[in-house]
């Protein structure tokens, strides 16, 4: 008997605790939903000061799976970051709020390049926060970089060094450019060709991997790998014999954008939050946790020389001026998913 | 004598295979450097960092939390719930365990995406009720499952001779049906328990803002590499549970002892 005493008097502790643990009082609250790893979070507790409002943050890994929860209606947020294929699909069906700027006067430190992008042509829907790009991140030691070409990633000398995306839009990414087209193609000529040119290429890959090819880089256990700049960021600052390149062909480019979606219960205060983070003080912290190249024009004239002389971090204009945004393939994805899954199939 | 060196190593190989990828969690946890891959000297800044993460700390409350509330609640429903069936008979003993059977054997992400629209259509507020709702309905059926078998190995004789003898119905569940049956519901337990703190796709399609488990806190981290600070908390948890079941054994020792010495009482 006394030991269910003590049962039913640790569940009702529980749920006491639990409760009181959810109902805050009555505080304005901020749902926010970000990537992991993607902000200060000392930022969201000197917002709340400041204002005197709650934050609820969380975290998510892959825009596919915010998107379904939204689409169902089950999240309610005020604030969501995520890229830009994801954004411009959620404005086309309705699920992103018009953004009322005047509540946001720090967007004037917005870079140009990063405003007018496809996913938002106007400049309605979002604010962008980070961007980056895909490289090669290799060897300065055993790789010779000097031509400055995707065709780095064919050579031969380096057979069973080389680390590829196991992502189809990625390394097609790099095969079409290499053939001097654009990563958006759904010309099927043009993709077979870029598909013969992988299948050249696979003897030669170590292995095909989306994450952890930063740790074989910096292990010095492959010479060259395909991967994001923010990648590359965080590996050349843990081994000084890594160095990234972007191609001349050009290469990609993506943006996280911060937006409002229409289920927002208070968007004036969501918008509040966005100009916080676009301050410059904000945006160099989040720079310190993040390592992805900034969008804010004051900011990278701040930070550390050893980060603006990171070639992965600081990307030159003419670079950017080369690249293109990946669009929604829509129906002809399927193009690109059964050739390549041949050539995943090949021995 | 060759065959006896040849199972020890036999057993070595697969206690390696079994616990070689945590040993390896449990060492990198205390590496100085973010790498997974290399050994650059011994700090406890993962620890630190750890206790200062107020989202890590947040899924932990919440992880260890939903997982005791439902895993008791499941029991005392499933408890319930197995000696209902147990006393059934013929057809509708064989159509309540199929019954029971389909959430085990449905996928989790057809439950996951079920309970969510069964909340949005009855308009419930996500966050930690229906999460801890979803945690209840998965978990029930294995206590169930798990009890079942204690409930046919017990005497029927025994629950009557009880009441024979004048106990109340309710007494001799308590006295009687409960005491035997307890292996089982301590099983059902810790494997309802365990089942919560791992579930990720139930989780989360039926989390709320601002409530979420350590599965999807760590899943979240996956974009970006995972934190050696996520070896420091598993290492926590492995002592944790390791610590427990010392204990439950030493426990269990000490009750099978306690009954051999009844019974050699008995004897005399």
């Amino acid at each position: 008997m006394k030991r269910k005493l003590i049962l039913a008097a640790a569940i009702f502790i529980f749920i006491l605790v639990a409760t009181t643990g959810c109902s805050t009082e009555e505080k304005e609250t901020l749902n926010v939903l970000n990537y992991d790893i993607y902000i200060d979070k000392d930022l969201i507790s000197e917002f709340e000061k400041a204002n005197n409002v709650t934050i609820k943050y969380d975290t998510y890994s892959t825009p596919e799976e915010m998107y379904i929860k939204a689409k169902a209606g089950a999240s309610n947020y005020d604030l969501i970051i995520s890229s830009e294929y994801m954004i411009e699909r959620m404005i086309n069906e309705g699920m992103v709020n018009k953004l009322n700027f005047d509540n946001i006067p720090n967007y004037q430190y917005i870079g140009d390049d990063f405003k007018n992008q496809p996913y938002d042509p106007n400049n309605e829907y979002a604010v962008p926060y980070f961007w980056g790009t895909l490289g090669i991140l290799y060897n300065k030691t055993t790789v010779d970089a000097s031509s400055d070409s995707w065709a780095m990633l064919w050579d031969e000398n380096h057979s069973q060094r080389i680390i590829m995306m196991d992502s189809q839009r990625d390394s097609f990414g790099a095969a079409l450019k290499l053939l001097g087209y654009s990563m958006n193609t759904v010309n099927e000529k043009e993709l077979d060709e870029a598909k013969e040119l992988l299948l050249k290429q696979k003897p030669l890959v170590m292995a095909y991997i989306t994450d952890g090819a930063p740790d074989i880089m910096i292990n010095e256990e492959a010479d060259m790998a395909l991967v994001w700049s923010g990648e590359a960021v965080s590996a050349m600052s843990e081994n000084e014999n890594l160095d990234f390149v972007i191609p001349k062909e050009g290469s990609n480019i993506w943006i996280d954008a911060m937006f409002v979606p229409s289920t927002t219960k208070n968007q004036p205060l969501a918008e509040k939050f966005i100009d916080f983070l676009c301050t410059k003080e904000a945006t160099l912290r989040n720079i310190d946790e993040v390592w992805y190249s900034t969008v804010h024009t004051e900011a990278i004239k701040e930070v550390d020389e050893e980060l603006l002389n990171n070639s992965a971090f600081n990307i030159p204009k003419e670079d950017v001026a080369k690249m293109e945004m990946f669009r929604d393939p829509k129906e002809f994805i399927e193009l690109y998913s059964s050739r390549w899954t041949e050539i995943m199939a090949q021995k | 004598m060759v065959k006896k060196y040849l199972s020890k190593i036999y057993m070595g190989i697969i206690f390696i295979f079994l616990y070689a990828p945590i040993i390896v969690l449990a060492v990198f946890s205390f590496n100085e450097s973010k790498s997974r891959g290399n050994w650059t000297g011994f700090s406890l800044k993962w620890y630190v960092e750890l206790f200062q993460d107020h989202d890590i700390r947040s899924a932990f409350y919440y992880t260890i939390s939903i997982a005791l509330i439902s895993a008791v609640i499941a029991t005392i429903l499933g408890t319930i719930a197995a000696i209902g069936i147990n006393s059934m008979n013929g057809r509708m003993k064989s159509v309540m365990l199929n019954v029971n059977y389909l959430p085990v054997v449905n996928p989790d992400i057809v439950t996951g995406i079920s309970l969510m629209i069964l909340y949005i259509s009855f308009n419930i507020d996500f966050g930690f009720k229906t999460m801890l709702l979803s945690h209840i309905v998965f978990n029930t059926p294995y206590v169930i499952l798990s009890i079942l078998p204690k409930l046919k190995q017990l005497d029927v004789n025994m629950t009557e001779a009880a009441m024979d003898l004048g106990a109340t119905p309710m007494y001799a569940l308590r006295k009687v049906i409960i005491p035997e049956i307890k292996p089982g519901i301590v099983t059902g337990f810790l494997m309802a328990f365990t089942l919560s703190v791992d579930d990720f796709i139930i989780s989360y399609f039926t989390k709320g803002e601002g409530v979420t488990n350590l599965s999807i806190v760590i899943y979240s981290m996956a974009r970006r590499g995972v934190r050696p600070t996520i070896n420091a908390l598993s290492t926590i948890m492995l002592t944790f549970v390791l610590l427990l079941m010392i204990l439950i054994n030493k426990r269990s020792n000490g009750v099978e002892k306690a009954k051999l010495k009844r019974k050699e009482v008995f004897k005399k």
